[in-house]
């Protein structure tokens, strides 16, 4: 199976209160707040981490959950993410170009 | 409850500023007849110590920043600030006249992720807004702003500050709002110059105009619920607090101050000489504004308006007292139901009980002053 590149958008705003990340996208103004799990997760999404290692290296380390099921949680949670444009996906690594990402060519 | 109410809860339990308000001057290409502010420079905060400001605010939890002037455009290190408040994850918004709008600003605002514009606009005829604003042509200029704005794809609001002048023009300006696709707001409220001068107050609409707006329904909605009688207030409202002023909002200004709101001129402390977060935690006069509890005002608390009234601790302490009524919403609260408010019941009954004669030597005081007044 192909890894999964995750990157957080350019075009939101964010801040972590009290624990919860707060998320509003700046293109239609959606409101989200992540848990601390997802937060963690969202933390995370620099682009150039596979989401699996992610999980397997921030998630499964800092909260007491099987390691199978934190990674269909965090499938299920980047899924919800990239349909708002939220968190950007990829097959490869991506690099920032201007002012929004793209997917980094071999 | 809404997952924004649910946040601005918790920052309230947290105590941390999750709004700010910066203005990054005062000064301004217009004049408008009911600004509160002196539009001189008087030693604004440079680049470098604003940016330093929004790294403190965002360590401190601000996620939203309104950016504010005077005109945000006068400055020519707008967009810096405003790229560097993005890298620092805030939700811009930009309050703006629009005048110095092109093509190319607004490009760069849509790059940068800007979530949404507030253009003020005081008539849908060119001789009402200029005649406000004192610049010739500015309404031309402005609604050229709005149309490339929305050609990017911003978020577009327009605010209609309302005052005698420009009140039968209302309707206009809705139209305008909805020929260009954007939203619309209008407030009523005018508020004494920064120095305390209220000579401006003569410029807000009577309150039979108030009426007409709160009892308008494509303004408010449901006429009958809008305007219904206020229920009795359950003891959540009277432990509550009576806006967010200084509990999680606060405004800073391009010198440097720090106040509980823009419209709440009590100075809490200045960013250039302490850090945000030691003013917004330890600041005598914040964590005063802070302890006043809705049961706590001695008029309002006894008001049947307490559970509804937008009553602003700002106006009741540009009145004398933050602890008072601000007699702008009694006025608000009374038109929107017909009900007079604590404080109107009880001017009204110190006027009749008091000596219908009153007669006082004039030892003290000569007979032209008497006449005088």
């Amino acid at each position: 199976m192909a890894e999964k590149y995750i990157a957080r958008s350019k075009a939101i705003a964010a801040r972590l209160v009290g624990g919860e990340m707060m998320v509003m996208s700046a293109a239609d103004s959606t409101f989200f707040t992540l848990n601390e799990v997802a937060s963690t997760i969202w933390q995370a999404a620099d682009g150039r981490t596979p989401l699996a290692e992610i999980v397997a290296g921030k998630v499964c380390q800092e909260f007491d959950v099987d390691p199978e099921q934190a990674q269909r949680g965090a499938d299920r949670f980047v899924d919800e993410l990239s349909q708002h444009g939220i968190l950007l996906v990829s097959e490869h690594p991506m690099i920032e170009k201007d002012s929004s990402l793209s997917p980094e060519r071999p | 409850m809404s997952l924004l109410a649910e946040m601005n809860q918790k920052a309230l339990n947290l105590g941390l500023p999750i709004s700010v308000h910066l203005d990054i001057t005062y000064r301004c290409n217009e004049r408008c007849v009911h600004c509160y502010l002196d539009h001189d420079d008087h030693g604004e905060m440079t680049t470098a110590e604003i940016i330093n400001v929004l790294e403190q605010l965002a360590d401190a939890g601000v996620f939203f920043l309104s950016l504010s002037g005077g005109e945000v455009l006068m400055r020519r290190d707008f967009f810096e600030i405003v790229e560097r408040a993005r890298q620092l994850l805030f939700n811009v918004k930009v309050k703006t006249n629009g005048v110095m709008i092109h093509e190319k600003e607004a490009v760069r605002l849509r790059q940068l992720g800007v979530e949404q514009v507030q253009i003020s606009v005081y008539s849908h005829r060119p001789e009402v807004h200029d005649a406000i604003t004192k610049l010739p042509g500015s309404l031309k200029r402005t609604i050229r702003a709005i149309r490339f704005l929305k050609s990017q794809g911003l978020k577009v609001t327009l605010a209609n500050v309302l005052m005698a002048g420009n009140f039968s023009d209302q309707p206009g300006v809705i139209a305008l709002a909805r020929e260009l696709g954007v939203a619309y707001t209008l407030d009523p409220t005018i508020t004494p110059k920064m120095d305390g001068d209220r000579s401006i107050l003569a410029l807000r609409i009577p309150g039979t105009d108030l009426k007409q707006i709160f009892h308008n329904q494509e303004l408010v909605g449901n006429v009958e619920e809008f305007c219904a009688p206020p229920p009795p207030p359950g003891e959540d409202i009277m432990d509550g607090f009576p806006c967010s002023a200084g509990h999680t909002a606060c405004y800073i200004s391009p010198y440097g101050d720090v106040f509980p709101c823009v419209q709440f001129p009590l100075p809490s402390g200045n960013v250039r000489r302490q850090k945000f977060l030691d003013i917004w935690r330890h600041s005598p006069q914040l964590n005063e504004v802070r302890s006043i509890h809705t049961r706590d005002l001695p008029t309002c608390s006894t008001c049947a308006h307490v559970g509804t009234c937008t009553r602003c601790p700002g106006l009741a302490y540009m009145e004398g007292s933050m602890r008072g009524p601000s007699t702008a919403d009694c006025e608000k609260s009374f038109q929107r139901t017909g009900i007079p408010s604590a404080n109107m019941l009880r001017q009204t009954e110190a006027a009749y009980t008091g000596p219908l004669i009153q007669i006082q030597a004039l030892a003290n005081s000569s007979l032209d002053h008497a006449f005088s007044r």
